[in-house]
């Protein structure tokens, strides 16, 4: 229950839109790509056996999570990747680490006291 | 001395904690069963845990509150689904009502902690997961934990190749 008093930067529904995106291998694929280099939907599209559809819905859920941003180049749509969304999950994990820190130092005093 | 190490895995979203204790098993053990060792610990100095009810039993609940420096509550429950005592403990932990009943709206995390004895010392082990072990063990079955360490290795590679480029 620590999601909403540990970490002010995400509010649940951004936290699970978030982890919902990561939960997927093509998505992540996605991110890794389009991170490296922007490029078209088609352009994605013809790397995957997936229909161009299917990739059309994997970036609009990574849109939706703020992973990737999606912009307009005449007829193409343009994706690139949001490495300040990728650095939110690992600052929650993060964040969870120094709670399991504080409890192992909080359990070692009181074994200290036997 | 506590000896810890801790690894996080970002396209998991689980955290697992390592630490050493210098006391044997059961004691370690005690201080999960116990609920008035138990809310010692729990709970961050700033938010500390009132356990009101502490079933340690597979399926068995536990209410607690945390209240935090302005007198605000924090309410979770907690259900045990694995007890083989005193080498492992797992459980769901989620957010509650005041009145206790759980909100679903909210995820819940679940952990798995062990405990293993070496030469007198207690080792812990605690995961965290960020999605039910339902889902994981989901994705599991499809297959996906290849793709998933391969995706680790991906992700880090990503954010370095970033964090080089803003700087140029």
């Amino acid at each position: 229950m620590y999601n909403q008093m540990v970490v002010h930067d995400l509010t649940d529904e951004e936290m699970n839109l978030l982890f919902h995106a990561l939960a997927d291998a093509t998505r992540r694929d996605i991110i890794a790509r389009v991170t490296q280099r922007e490029q078209s939907v088609s352009a994605l599209a013809q790397q995957y056996l997936i229909s161009f559809a299917a990739v059309q819905k994997h970036v609009a859920v990574l849109e939706k999570a703020a992973l990737v941003v999606k912009h307009r180049k005449g007829r193409e749509q343009i994706v690139h990747g949001n490495p300040e969304a990728l650095r939110k999950a690992a600052r929650l994990l993060e964040e969870y680490e120094q709670l399991w820190a504080g409890r192992v130092d909080r359990i070692t005093r009181i074994l200290a006291e036997d | 001395m506590t000896f810890v190490s801790s690894t996080k895995n970002t396209e998991e979203l689980t955290l697992t904690f390592v630490a050493e204790f210098d006391a044997p098993l059961d004691r370690v053990w005690q201080v999960w069963e116990d609920p008035r060792q138990l809310e010692r610990w729990w709970g961050p100095p700033t938010w500390p845990a009132t356990f009101v009810r502490h079933d340690f039993v597979v399926g068995g609940q536990s209410h607690y509150f945390m209240t935090g420096p302005d007198g605000d509550k924090g309410y979770g429950w907690w259900e045990v689904t694995v007890i083989d005592a005193p080498r492992r403990l797992e459980f769901d932990d989620g957010f509650a009502t005041p009145e206790w009943e759980r909100d679903m709206a909210l995820d819940k995390t679940h952990a798995v902690v062990t405990f293993e004895e070496l030469d007198g010392r207690t080792r812990m082990t605690s995961v965290s997961s960020f999605v039910s072990a339902e889902q994981l063990e989901q994705m599991a079955q499809m297959g996906m934990e290849e793709g998933m360490t391969e995706a680790i290795g991906q992700i880090d590679a990503i954010l370095a190749g970033s964090t080089a480029g803003s700087r140029a």
